[in-house]
């Protein structure tokens, strides 16, 4: 396996409602950001690559603009997944790791105010057995909810104390889009809003966009004082439907970071994409992160959620904290799917 | 410093305007488990799947490969979903490939997919934006006026598309699983058939289809050990451009010519008309023959139309193209790049039945799509690179 | 398992999605101007070329347009077309018509319309068009103000003068 790290991160702002802004409006600042700070030019990427999604843009070939905002002239190397931008870098790094890139540009963006957000992602379940029922998103992570609750794989203090760290952490994280000192109890003895779900146990709706620049080899630190070197990268799918999988467990994670070779003793930080604070504590179980570990100190998604761009933000908070010299070892996780479904775990160190 | 990659097997599914017969999932375990038997393998051998498919409003899913991923072999292993517009079964392939040659998997199978008939692509590929005047009708009403930018601009016969619409035709015949099978189709019936976009005639266009393919890629040493000769990866490449920007030539774009140099480079090819025994090229209007036969660099600017007339596209020709009767016979959107790849792949492993090109041992497979502005193409080859 | 009745083919299943897209800055720059009845081009700042109308980035350098505006003529060049045909449901017109694009006069780029008051037989590259506008009464912050393009009769523009943009 080739060295490969990452040498630069930039997002923007997530909001709940970008009204001015059309997506190539929101990408290109952040895409000009990172080209700055790896002081690699426009052209000179040796690979792009994107997440996004069209549903969420509720229109066809969404991603072909975001050629508009990179600036694709002359010609370039080039491919898209319809998913988080952290596949986006993953198969960046696989083109890497072939030899037929040294140096890649990778994004995601999404502008998840455009529909009506939980409503969309019913589209993404099985279109014969379940679109037809419209269940929201929000429903289908409150049946996994409730599940943990029942069986105690989770507990309600355990998903308040979540909140509670996300608020207070996204505190120092300009880019968030929920902040602020919330209170264990009160936050237990507000109403319900998708029983067992509290609003607050549910990532905001975001718009937003991420970017990222990878650098294999001892280049990368000509790109970056101090460069964060992926030591693992792998994700894992499981099925789909409900029925047929645990839910109150992330198998998927789990595997994804035994095969990322994660040695959660050692962790100093790990960014974790769960869109609920439930998922928040199965992902940490799944990791095996103990105390040691500062989990989120972004905030996480429950502060933040501009989907097809959160994994990736998740990967790059996680290597901001390498570069800026406060962790040693860090990972960064980043999900899709309902439920956890499909996972991915990027494990990095700074050296 | 990659990996040598090759195909050990090779589906594909009926390609037809509407499989009721089957679920998406039928549709794609169709095409996987012939690529499956092709190679003598099983769903347990595989170690990763990558899907490709073109904008999901085509089915009406959002990121369909979620809730496929059970019917693909995919629980609890990794799944990639490519999408690059009409390029993206090229794509497919190519990220299959790179996953093989990077090293960090030794079989990965990869599908690519279209079912059409499960929503109104029409309808999604031209969704009107509250910005815009709605004037163009589907992708044939956008390519139109850049045909007509290609007649003007190389002189060539208004005929050439009827020739090249005939050939394909003709080869389509020879193809089971070819979607459009018109017995003793004649130059007349294509040119009398009806103007639809202007110059673009009913029968020098695609068919809307249902369909599939796949292949298993296989890491060098499992595929010496594969029960039919392999197809080796030589080269892939792929290239892209924005969509308009002043003064861009969208008749042959800079992105094709230059994704055709690094291909060629990679593959050690210098005269690519001499070396490549015959070509799978993405042609979904008839008049994208001459246009990517100087787009890949077959032949010399304004000079594409030349080699459709001479005859040298036909199967008997010098440079044979879509002997499989191509993307105007069969177009499944998302699989038809990764047909093109799959059916190069047949070629040189001598498996394209009765539309064989007579001691293909290179071939290349070709795809290109959005405002023709996205390109992948690899090069296979019956001997290693 | 079938009955007699067969299998299931089809299951239908009817989706109504609502969107709110934003135009986006530069967009909004350029619907105030058709706003006005005046067609807003936007500079590139690197090479200077007019974008009319501009979806937000000048796409060869990935830098944004505008804010300054430059205004460019409603007569411009046909520099190709396409007589459509056949019907399709989120069409703003009924075939046959002819879609083409149109290098407006001051403009590097060329957008998109239909040519009216013209026999479709007649329609060619290099004919000299312009808009034609709704009453002044009107006009919206949209596109629909222009409610096609026409003929002007001038002399057709010579192959050279549009070659490079096709």
């Amino acid at each position: 396996m080739r060295d490969v790290a990452i040498v630069a991160f930039a997002q923007s702002p997530s909001v709940r409602s970008d009204t001015q802004r059309n997506e190539v409006e929101i990408l290109m600042p952040v895409v000009a950001e990172v080209r700055e700070a790896s002081g690699i030019p426009k052209g000179e990427f040796d690979f792009i690559c994107s997440g996004s999604s069209d549903y969420l843009a509720g229109q066809s070939f969404a991603f072909v603009a975001g050629l508009d905002a990179v600036g694709a002239w002359p010609p370039v190397s080039e491919s898209h997944v319809e998913m988080d931008g952290a596949w986006a870098l993953y198969e960046a790094w696989v083109k890497i790791q072939m030899g037929y890139a040294d140096s890649a540009l990778v994004y995601g963006f999404s502008k998840c105010s455009l529909g009506d957000l939980p409503e969309v992602m019913a589209m993404q379940l099985d279109p014969y057995y379940q679109t037809p029922l419209w269940p929201d998103a929000v429903s289908m992570a409150a049946l996994q909810a409730r599940q943990c609750l029942e069986t105690g794989a989770v507990t309600a203090e355990q998903m308040a104390d979540a909140v509670v760290r996300s608020r207070a952490n996204a505190k120092s994280n300009p880019n968030a889009q929920l902040s602020g000192d919330v209170d264990r109890e009160k936050l237990l003895a507000e109403p319900t809003f998708v029983s067992p779900l509290h609003k607050h146990d549910c990532s905001p709706i975001s718009d937003g966009a991420a970017a990222m620049v990878l650098v294999a080899g001892e280049k990368a630190r000509q790109h970056c004082e101090r460069p964060a070197w992926i030591t693992g990268f792998a994700h894992i799918m499981e099925p789909m439907d409900l029925g047929v999988r645990p839910l109150t467990e992330s198998r998927s994670t789990a595997e994804a970071a035994r095969r990322a070779g994660v040695d959660a003793a050692k962790l100093d930080v790990a960014e974790l994409h769960g869109p609920f604070s439930h998922q928040e504590i199965l992902l940490e179980q799944a990791i095996g992160i103990g105390s040691s570990t500062d989990v989120n100190p972004s905030g996480g998604a429950l502060a933040a959620n501009p989907m097809m761009a959160a994994g990736l933000i998740r990967l790059g908070e996680a290597a901001a904290r390498i570069h800026d010299g406060s962790a040693a070892t860090a990972l960064g996780h980043a999900t899709s799917g309902p439920c956890l479904q499909q996972n991915l775990v990027c494990a990095m160190e700074g050296r | 410093m990659a990996e040598l990659c090759g195909v050990v097997g090779i589906g594909q599914t009926e390609h037809r305007a509407a499989r009721t017969d089957v679920s998406m999932a039928g549709l794609l375990r169709e095409a996987a488990e012939r690529a499956l038997e092709d190679a003598q393998l099983t769903w347990k051998d595989i170690d990763a799947v990558v899907i490709g498919k073109a904008p999901d409003l085509f089915e009406g899913v959002m990121m369909p490969e979620l809730f496929l991923a059970e019917a693909l072999g995919g629980a609890m292993k990794p799944m990639l979903r490519v999408h690059t517009a009409g390029s993206v079964g090229g794509s497919t392939g190519i990220v299959a490939a790179s996953l093989v040659q990077a090293g960090i998997h030794d079989r990965v199978l990869c599908v690519a997919w279209e079912k059409q008939s499960e929503s109104n692509a029409m309808w999604a590929l031209t969704i009107s934006m509250p910005f815009s005047v709605a004037v163009v009708a589907g992708a044939g009403g956008y390519f139109a006026p850049l045909i007509r930018g290609y007649i003007r601009r190389s002189g060539a016969p208004d005929d050439t598309g009827i020739r090249v619409a005939l050939k394909d035709r003709l080869n389509a015949l020879k193809n089971p699983y070819a979607h459009l099978q018109i017995p003793d189709v004649t130059f007349e019936q294509i040119e009398q058939s009806p103007m639809l976009w202007d110059p673009i005639r009913y029968l020098e266009t695609c068919p809307s289809s249902d369909g599939a393919c796949a292949m298993v890629l296989s890491s060098e040493r499992l595929a010496e050990q594969a029960p039919t000769r392999p197809a080796w990866v030589h080269a892939t490449a792929m290239r892209s451009e924005p969509t308009m920007f002043a003064g861009r030539d969208q008749v042959i774009p800079r992105a094709s010519l230059d994704n055709a140099k690094a291909l060629y480079e990679k593959a050690g090819i210098t005269n690519p008309r001499q070396q490549i025994d015959v070509a799978e090229i993405y042609v979904p209007f008839s008049w994208f023959e001459p246009m990517w036969m100087e787009g890949m660099l077959f032949a010399p600017t304004n000079e594409g139309w030349k080699m459709t007339y001479e005859g040298a596209t036909a199967m008997d020709g010098d440079m044979p193209i879509n002997p499989s009767g191509g993307v105007l016979s069969s177009n499944p959107i998302g699989a038809s790049g990764l047909l093109r790849f799959a059916e190069a792949a047949m070629q040189v492993r001598g498996q394209a039945g009765e539309h064989q090109v007579d001691g293909a041992r290179k071939a290349l497979g070709h795809a290109y799509g959005g405002g023709s502005q996205y390109y992948s193409t690899w090069i296979v080859g019956s001997d290693k690179p | 398992m079938a009955d007699e009745k067969g299998p299931v083919e089809i299951v239908q299943t009817p989706v109504e999605l609502d969107y709110t897209y934003t135009a986006g800055q530069a967009a909004t720059r350029f619907l105030k101007g058709v706003e006005q009845g005046k067609f807003l081009g936007q500079r590139c700042p690197v090479d200077g070329l007019v974008y009319v109308a501009s979806r937000g980035s000048s796409p060869k350098h990935g830098v944004p347009t505008g804010p300054d505006t430059v205004e460019v003529s409603d007569k411009g060049t046909l520099i190709s077309f396409s007589i459509v045909r056949i019907p399709s449901a989120n069409l703003s017109v009924e075939p046959p018509f002819a879609a083409i694009s149109v290098l407006l006069d001051g403009a590097d780029s060329h957008l998109m319309h239909v040519l009216d008051e013209c026999p479709l037989e007649e329609v060619r590259m290099g004919m000299r068009v312009e808009a034609v506008w709704l009453p002044k009464d009107q006009w919206t912050a949209s596109m629909q103000n222009v409610t096609h393009f026409r003929p002007t009769g001038e002399p057709d523009a010579p192959f050279d003068s549009y070659k490079d943009h096709l």
